[in-house]
């Protein structure tokens, strides 16, 4: 077993034509919760697919828990951005979990009392034990949040793939999904990959910050990374790093960020 | 003896409606789960212009059923899987197909009675052959239906989970719909391309409001399915009128009333 969860050297990755990232190194210690940050369409999203083995790695090596990705897709838990839009409100909770559970595998599953006990504990593991007779339509956006969670962790994964799991939480919400997160990394070793926007509420919480922006990225801690000459070879413009009261306000050295969703300097559009 | 089950015609009613009654069910629930219940619609009124088509050409009905169905669901397949776009193409191949329809029924006027079999089914002259063929068509979408159980489950609950486990959504896809195709050939003829919601959706969408898990709702919808083609065949055998519009009635009321009932049903300590 490598000490390494992700290891990745020069990394690059397109979709159809358009390149998403490249260059990018990589090194994630087993157990370590590392904050994926960028702004809209720099490659969160991209990047946790290509650590699954759905978008395809175009250049560069990559090593997710010691093999090739998607070799070891049964150990990774992956929780997508958003919900997802097939989602059946009538089915509990511990039913949804339950659909999970090795749910890659051909046949009937003859073992139901297994598949609902797995489910019950993943459940517990995301703090939505008391959850699991609810129909999933009566739950409210955050204890959805921790069922998908808990439907990632059904099959004890080693790596735990959130994308954007914050999203329309409110602080509390938040706070409850980081801990639990950082709970996971503490007590089983689970490796957790978080994509997130704001920089704050994650502070107290990760280990490193990998900062994505503009077709490149940069993993460190946060003092090694977020800071304005890391940044600004980054966005490739002047960027400030604000300190107030122990946050960080990233921003470009005048006004607001510009749009950086369709422009990087590789594809057609910017020359 | 009830039922009238010493003359044939009876037992082949029963036999065949249960048998189609008990792949109706399962079928029906998934594609309720992928939000399918057009597409399963229009494999019904395509298996309709494929009868008809049959009959011009003084074949079985069942070729032109099965060839249109089967056809059409591999042309459904390839339309692609976001709801919007496939709704569209679903909706083009309708079309056609219906057009195709009207006017082998236009060159075809010498029996009607044929075409109305097929709007509206002929439960009770259901010959042996048919009832073999049924009952064997049924068992092997079911035995096909449990081998891709598991994966099936999960890529219609959630597709992203199930693509990050490596569960081949696609090719899935495609053999749903390939199973439905048949499913809804060997309904057609029995309850009729009009009436196909009666045993493929009625009875799912009553368990699914009732039961709390997918194994639930699917022996649920089965006992349902059962019972109401028991029941409409037993009241059109003992009151009169035809069976479909029996099987059509009790769907509609068992639906009602779980609708109603089942909210109101459900322990109060489990919400
Ligand atoms: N299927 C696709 N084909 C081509 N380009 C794509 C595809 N999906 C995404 N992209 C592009 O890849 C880039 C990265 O997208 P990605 O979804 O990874 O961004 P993200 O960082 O997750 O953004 P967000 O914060 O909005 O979720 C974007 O420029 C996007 O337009
Ligand atoms: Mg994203």
């Amino acid at each position: 077993m490598t000490k390494w969860a992700i290891e990745a050297h020069a990394l690059g990755c397109r979709l159809g034509a358009r390149p998403v990232f490249s260059q990018l190194d990589l090194a994630v210690p087993r157990g370590a919760l590392v904050g994926v940050l960028g702004p809209n369409g720099a490659g969160k999203t991209t990047l946790l697919r290509c650590l699954l083995g759905l978008a395809r790695r175009t250049e560069g090596r990559l090593e997710v828990l010691g093999r090739d990705p998607g070799a070891v897709r049964a150990s990774i838990g992956y929780v997508s951005q958003g919900e997802p839009p097939e989602m059946s409100l009538h089915l509990s909770a511990v039913a949804s979990v339950a659909a999970a559970f090795q749910g890659e595998r051909w046949g009937f599953p003859l073992h139901r009392r297994r598949e609902r006990n797995h489910a019950l504990e993943a459940l517990e593991a995301a703090e939505a034990g008391a959850l699991a007779q609810r129909p999933l339509g009566e739950l409210s956006g955050g204890q959805r949040q921790r069922v998908r969670i808990a439907q990632a962790l059904v099959n004890a994964p080693q790596l735990l793939l959130l994308d954007e799991p914050l999203a329309s939480l409110d602080q509390g919400g938040q706070q409850a999904v980081l801990r639990l997160a950082k709970r996971l990394c503490l007590d089983r070793g689970i490796t957790v990959l978080m994509s997130a926007h704001d920089l704050n509420p994650l502070l107290e919480y990760i280990d490193l910050v990998l900062y994505m922006a503009n077709g490149q990225g940069r993993l460190g801690s946060v003092d090694d990374v977020v800071r304005e000459d890391v940044l600004s070879a980054l966005y490739g413009l002047p960027m400030r790093a604000t300190r107030v009261d122990g946050r960080i306000f990233v921003h470009p050295d005048r006004g607001f960020i510009p749009e950086l969703t369709d422009c990087c300097p590789h594809c057609e559009g910017c020359k | 003896m009830i039922l009238g089950l010493e003359y044939a015609f009876m037992r082949h009613a029963v036999f065949a409606g249960s048998a189609i009654a008990l792949v109706s069910a399962p079928m029906g629930y998934f594609v309720l789960l992928r939000r399918q219940a057009f597409a399963a619609h229009a494999l019904s009124h395509v298996g309709f212009a494929g009868a008809a088509g049959a009959i011009l050409l003084s074949l079985s009905p069942y070729l032109g059923l099965f060839a249109f169905t089967l056809a059409s669901a591999v042309g459904l397949a390839l339309l692609g899987s976001r709801v919007g776009e496939r709704d569209v193409g679903i909706g083009m191949v309708l079309m056609f197909a219906l057009g195709l329809g009207v006017l082998f029924l236009n060159l075809y006027t010498a029996n009607a009675a044929a075409a109305i079999g097929i709007l509206f089914g002929s439960i009770v002259g259901i010959s042996s052959t048919q009832m073999w063929l049924s009952a064997g068509v049924a068992l092997g979408v079911l035995v096909v239906l449990a081998l891709i159980y598991r994966p099936l489950r999960l890529a219609s609950l959630d597709q992203d989970a199930a693509r990050g486990r490596g569960v081949p959504v696609g090719a899935l896809g495609v053999v749903f719909v390939l199973l439905l195709a048949l499913a809804v050939s060997i309904s057609v003829p029995v309850i009729g391309a009009l009436l196909i919601f009666s045993l493929l959706i009625g009875p799912p969408a009553a368990a699914r409001v009732l039961a709390r898990s997918v194994e639930g709702g699917l022996l649920l919808a089965a006992l349902i399915g059962l019972a109401e083609t028991w029941g409409g065949i037993a009241a059109s055998y003992y009151i009169g009128y035809p069976a479909s519009t029996w099987i059509a009635g009790i769907s509609f009321l068992i639906y009602l009333l779980a609708a109603w009932g089942g909210p109101r049903l459900r322990p109060r300590a489990a919400r």
